[in-house]
């Protein structure tokens, strides 16, 4: 269970306070699909950051099963994030040295945990992109590289998975089938799932959606696609 | 957990950046070559000197004295004798050589040697041999540099003294001897038993006794302990071989160390190098890094990985290096040759192997560790937002705090571990922190200045090169501090060169090319005619009175400086002595007693002279000189006497103080009038006390000459001519002293040039690992700058302005801190006046500005091979 309890992120632009995010309260259940939607500036991408524990908001809380997030330090939110966050981010973000198997197995290399190379043919045969293993992001397509991230952002099982506009940087066709394989693998391993994007179409995807304004929540919506 | 996943995640990490930290490495290899080179010729050495020890003294004990042995002393041998304990005596002694078939004339030093020296080691002769046939007859064996100065050849007969020697062969190699000596006094070896038929030792003649006995080294030990403090009495100093290796070690481990701190600093500069290297190499993975947290990764575990890189970067580096410095060693030994007592076989050193390669990488990991904790600064978020603020910079982050008192330790524990000495490790240190402080401070006030400068008049290519000084994410302060911290060796080097020479040449038109000395009264008139007669002009003639002192101030010189005996009675103390001198065994007065005199000044002979006025090599600094003519006669109460400003010092005396001296049995009491400084540099005669003329006038005395040859055919002559004459008169060639001196020092200066440009061209790797730090945002900006509108030519000429200016800015701040650098240490450690050259300085300074702009453009060409639309789709 991930809970947002009346959070405030202000920034420092320009010598001046900028508030990102004021007063943003809601919780979301174990296994659900969530879209958090906006325009461009609204707060999503700072919502996304405090929910997945990259940064500490200025007032409120976010309690992942219980643990209260902003009271970490900063390598101890990592460890949270390897055992039990996954990321799939608009712009891959694939190490560029590691080839794909690698660039899949690195949450469990982080953990020490041995095994990450079988673990990581498996994914990689399941999205589609067995044979592709030793192949470096610069040789894959940008589909392909988000493929990848998609097997990586699954490899150690996470019970949240974040995805930060995760076809902004496919074409339509592309991003499509990201979206469903996505999905698919979000159901069978039964994670939840916090989509943030301005996508409306793929918000309407998701079983419940968020949408911010001026860095506030304005709907909380239930009742989407499955 | 294990930690094989986070290894194999760290070299897989790198693959795509090997290339470039090869930069890295490259930073650290000519630093480890420089510090294995040295440290395996210093072991070498030291293994030189314990495998000759018994070879360089030539037997197991020696005892030495430079007057006649004594009653007690002759006791000692007589029972060595009667033990059958080989004994054999030498005798040495400066003396003109004169070759009968050509004329020519040179100073000398002859070694009279009894039948079975050397014990140990084998004197090498060409032609073979000849060294058993030395005692066959009136035979001599000479160095090489003697036949070359009289030009004579094996086979001919040389005049010493009264006596002539017919010359059998060339001397090769002598065990402990140093081959530069020939230079100054070439070596004579004759048999013993006909030194007397020269008629070259006199009363007041220089000369120094020798005696070489064989025995077991158990044996030495105990006559050194049974009879070593009654040997002094008679002025006879006794050593061990044992001791003589301690001394010889203890002399050239400080060589040793020395070499080892030049090649220290290109190790330092080194590291700076890898820090640049890996700062900018972090810059270009802060994606990387940011996803990698975003992943889970712990700030230590980043730390890890990335250290992990540099690390085994080091070991490749420090490997290579190794490699280097084992080749170089070789050459180490050729360049020192003449300069050392010992031969010096070269071979591997593990020890110096082992730390080459541990201090490398420890270099490397610490100068790396700085940049990469700034990684901790990098935020999770910036995977998912591009332009993020990063933490503010704690004041007191323990992180950095850490980093920087890590790196310091090492720095300070590297130079402690070469210099061997807290002394000399404390001024090595000081004088680095303190030199790239300084370089530091530059580099700020450059980019200060380079904002502040009024550009408006110049064109846009250099206003905007100049421009680059300051902006953010500016190469100045990497390149400053390493290219100006290698400018700053090699002047320095040049400047300590060039002060320490100066003072020696000989000049053209007024300094003396010849001088003479050993001249008896009833000679002075004889030696002025011939030296008249050849077209050479005396400059100085000055009469010398040995005398020793026989009380200061109503205190007895025996009570103020009990004797110990040998050769220390002409000179400062040996370490010995000095050691014993703090440790208060040393006579000094009362004990505890701070006033007290130097023991060695109180007991020393010291050969002084009369005359009424100043000469140029000397100033008045206190008291008042006597009027011309106006002595006071001993009766009528103490003359008066002028001091030199040192061994009035040393003497614990100024003016009004009362010495007594003892002139060969007769006591004249003086009164010090007057404090003089004398310019010791100049090779022209100098004395410690100056008397009146009417107090010494009537005393035995011998004298020296300063005179001018108009070319070096009259020199020749003039010595030829004089010694013809008077054989007991030395005659010193001066053009050829200088040269021997230019030779010595130049290639001591060679050596140390030498390691200084292991720092030069790690200074210029530097550059270019900084140039190429900068390459990607020289990309962008040229890419901008051509899309409004710019040629490849204007972007060059900013380019060139930017790294003329660089490099002019680094060479002047590194010749501006080796000028104060080199007046301090001419004030204080060598005691010599001081002049800059300015010159050679200027293309010092004008040659690494050329360098810098050259391997600035080289490097960024690449900035002129993209295309704006290929640049714009790598972003």
């Amino acid at each position: 269970m991930l809970i947002a309890d009346d959070l405030q992120k202000t920034y420092r632009s320009g010598g001046r306070p900028l508030a990102a995010l004021q007063n943003v309260s809601f919780q979301i259940e174990p296994g659900e699909t969530v879209a958090i939607v906006g325009p461009s500036g609204s707060g999503k991408t700072t919502l996304l950051g405090l929910l997945a524990g990259l940064d500490r908001p200025t007032g409120g809380r976010v309690l992942l099963d219980g643990t209260d997030m902003g009271a970490l330090s900063e390598d101890d939110r990592a460890r949270l994030r390897r055992e039990k966050i996954g990321f799939v981010f608009q712009s891959f973000q694939l190490i560029p040295t590691l080839t794909a198997r690698e660039n899949v197995a690195v949450p469990l290399d982080l953990a020490g945990s041995g095994g990450g190379a079988a673990r990581a043919d498996e994914l990689l045969e399941r999205v589609g992109l067995g044979g592709r293993g030793h192949h470096f992001p610069a040789q894959l397509s940008g589909g392909e590289q988000q493929r990848v991230a998609l097997a990586r952002a699954f490899i150690h099982r996470p019970s949240i998975l974040f995805a930060d506009e995760p076809t902004g940087n496919l074409d339509a066709a592309t991003g499509a089938r990201i979206i469903e394989l996505m999905m698919e693998l979000n159901r069978e391993l039964g994670t939840t799932l916090v989509l943030v994007t301005h996508d409306l179409d793929l918000a309407g995807r998701a079983r419940r959606v968020i949408r911010l304004a001026d860095g506030a929540v304005v709907s909380d919506q239930r009742g989407g696609a499955s | 957990m294990s930690l094989r996943p986070l290894l194999a995640l760290s070299w897989r990490e790198s693959r795509f950046a090997r290339r470039r930290l090869l930069l890295f490495l490259s930073s650290i290899t000519l630093g480890v070559a420089a510090l294995v080179a040295t440290q395996s010729f210093a072991a070498n050495l030291a293994a030189g000197v314990r495998d000759q020890a018994r070879e360089l003294m030539g037997a197991d004990v020696t005892l030495s004295s430079n007057r006649a042995f004594g009653p007690r002393t002759e006791r000692v041998l007589d029972s060595l004798r009667r033990a059958r304990v080989p004994v054999a005596r030498v005798t040495s002694f400066a003396s003109m050589a004169l070759a009968e078939r050509t004329g020519g004339a040179r100073l000398a030093q002859v070694r009279a040697a009894e039948p079975g020296y050397p014990y140990y080691g084998e004197i090498v002769t060409a032609p073979a041999g000849q060294w058993a046939r030395l005692q066959g007859g009136r035979n001599a064996l000479v160095d090489p540099a003697l036949l070359l100065a009289l030009d004579a050849r094996v086979g001919d007969v040389i005049r010493l003294g009264e006596s002539g020697f017919t010359i059998i062969g060339t001397l090769e190699k002598v065990p402990g001897a140093v081959a530069i000596g020939s230079l100054f006094a070439p070596r004579v070896y004759i048999p013993a038993r006909y030194v007397a038929e020269t008629q070259l030792i006199r009363p007041g003649s220089r000369a120094e006794y020798e005696a070489f006995a064989r025995m077991p080294a158990a044996a030495a030990e105990r006559l050194l302990a049974d009879r070593r403090e009654a040997l002094r009495g008679e002025r006879v100093r006794m050593e061990t071989a044992r001791e003589q290796q301690a001394d010889l070690d203890r002399a050239l481990r400080r060589l040793g160390s020395f070499l080892a701190l030049v090649g220290t600093f290109a190790l330092l500069l080194g590291g700076i190098g890898v820090a640049s290297a890996m700062g900018a190499y972090i810059a270009q993975k802060r994606d990387t890094v940011a996803t990698l947290r975003c992943l889970g990764a712990t700030a230590p575990q980043v730390i890890f990985i990335y250290l992990l890189q540099a690390g085994v970067m080091g070991l490749i580096g420090a490997a290579l290096g190794t490699a280097i410095g084992l080749a170089v060693q070789w050459v180490l030994p050729r360049l020192l040759a003449d300069l050392l007592p010992v031969q010096v076989d070269t071979s591997l050193s593990l020890p110096a192997v082992l730390t080459g390669v541990g201090v490398g990488v420890w270099i490397a990991v610490a100068f790396a560790l700085l940049p990469l904790i700034a990684t901790r600064r990098i935020s999770p978020l910036q995977a998912i937002r591009r332009r993020v603020e990063e933490d503010e910079v704690r004041r007191r982050d323990p992180w950095v705090m850490g980093g920087w008192a890590l790196l310091a330790a090492s720095i300070v524990g590297l130079v402690f571990l070469q210099a061997g000495e807290m002394g000399t490790g404390i001024g090595f240190t000081a004088g680095i922190a303190a030199t790239l402080f300084a370089l530091w401070l530059a580099a700020w006030l450059v980019t200060k200045a380079a904002r502040r400068a009024p550009l408006g008049a110049l064109g846009y290519p250099t206003r905007q090169g100049i421009a680059n000084l300051h902006r953010p994410g500016n190469q100045t302060r990497v390149v400053v501090l390493s290219l100006g911290f290698g400018v700053f060796l090699l002047a320095v080097v040049y400047l300590m060169q060039s002060n320490l020479l100066r003072p020696l040449r000989v000049d053209a038109k007024s300094q003396g090319n010849l001088l003479l000395f050993d001249v008896q009264q009833e000679q002075e008139a004889g030696v002025s005619a011939i030296l008249a007669g050849g077209g050479t002009r005396i400059l100085q003639r000055a009469p010398i009175i040995p005398m020793r002192i026989h009380s200061i101030n109503g205190v007895l010189a025996s009570t103020l400086a009990p004797g110990r005996g040998g050769e220390e009675e002409d000179g400062p103390p040996s370490e010995d002595e000095a050691e014993e001198r703090e440790k208060g065994e040393e006579g000094r007065g009362a004990p505890g007693d701070g006033d007290a005199p130097e023991g060695w000044a109180v007991r020393r002979e010291y050969r002084s002279t009369y005359r009424d006025t100043l000469v140029d090599s000397e100033k008045l600094l206190r008291g008042r000189m006597w009027r011309p003519g106006a002595g006071t006669a001993v009766r009528n109460g103490p003359a008066e006497v002028s001091m030199d400003v040192a061994v009035a010092g040393d003497l614990k005396v100024d003016v009004g103080d009362l010495i007594t001296w003892d002139v060969q049995g007769v006591r004249i009491p003086t009164k010090v009038t007057s404090i003089r400084e004398v310019d010791w540099q100049r090779l022209e005669p100098n004395f410690f006390a100056l008397f009146p003329t009417e107090v010494l006038r009537g005393a035995p005395q011998t004298w020296v000459m300063l005179a001018r040859a108009p070319d070096a055919p009259a020199r020749a002559t003039a010595q030829r001519d004089v010694v013809r004459r008077y054989s007991n008169v030395a005659v010193l060639d001066l053009t050829a002293i200088q040269a021997a001196l230019d030779d010595v020092l130049g290639r001591v200066a060679a050596v140390i040039r030498f390691l200084a440009a292991f720092s030069v061209a790690t200074g210029f790797i530097v550059l270019l690992g900084a140039v190429l730090a900068g390459r990607l945002q020289r990309i962008r900006e040229s890419v901008l700058l051509r899309t409004l509108g710019a040629t490849r030519r204007q972007i060059a000429r900013v380019l060139l302005a930017e790294y003329l200016a660089l490099g002019l800015l680094a060479s002047l701040a590194g010749i501006l801190l080796a000028v104060v650098a080199g007046w301090a240490l001419a004030k204080w450690l060598f005691e010599v006046k001081y002049a800059v050259p300015v010159l050679p300085l200027l293309w010092l300074a004008l040659g690494v500005t050329a360098l810098s702009a050259a391997v600035g453009l080289l490097a960024s060409r690449e900035v002129f091979r993209h295309t704006p639309l290929e640049a714009l789709r790598e972003e």
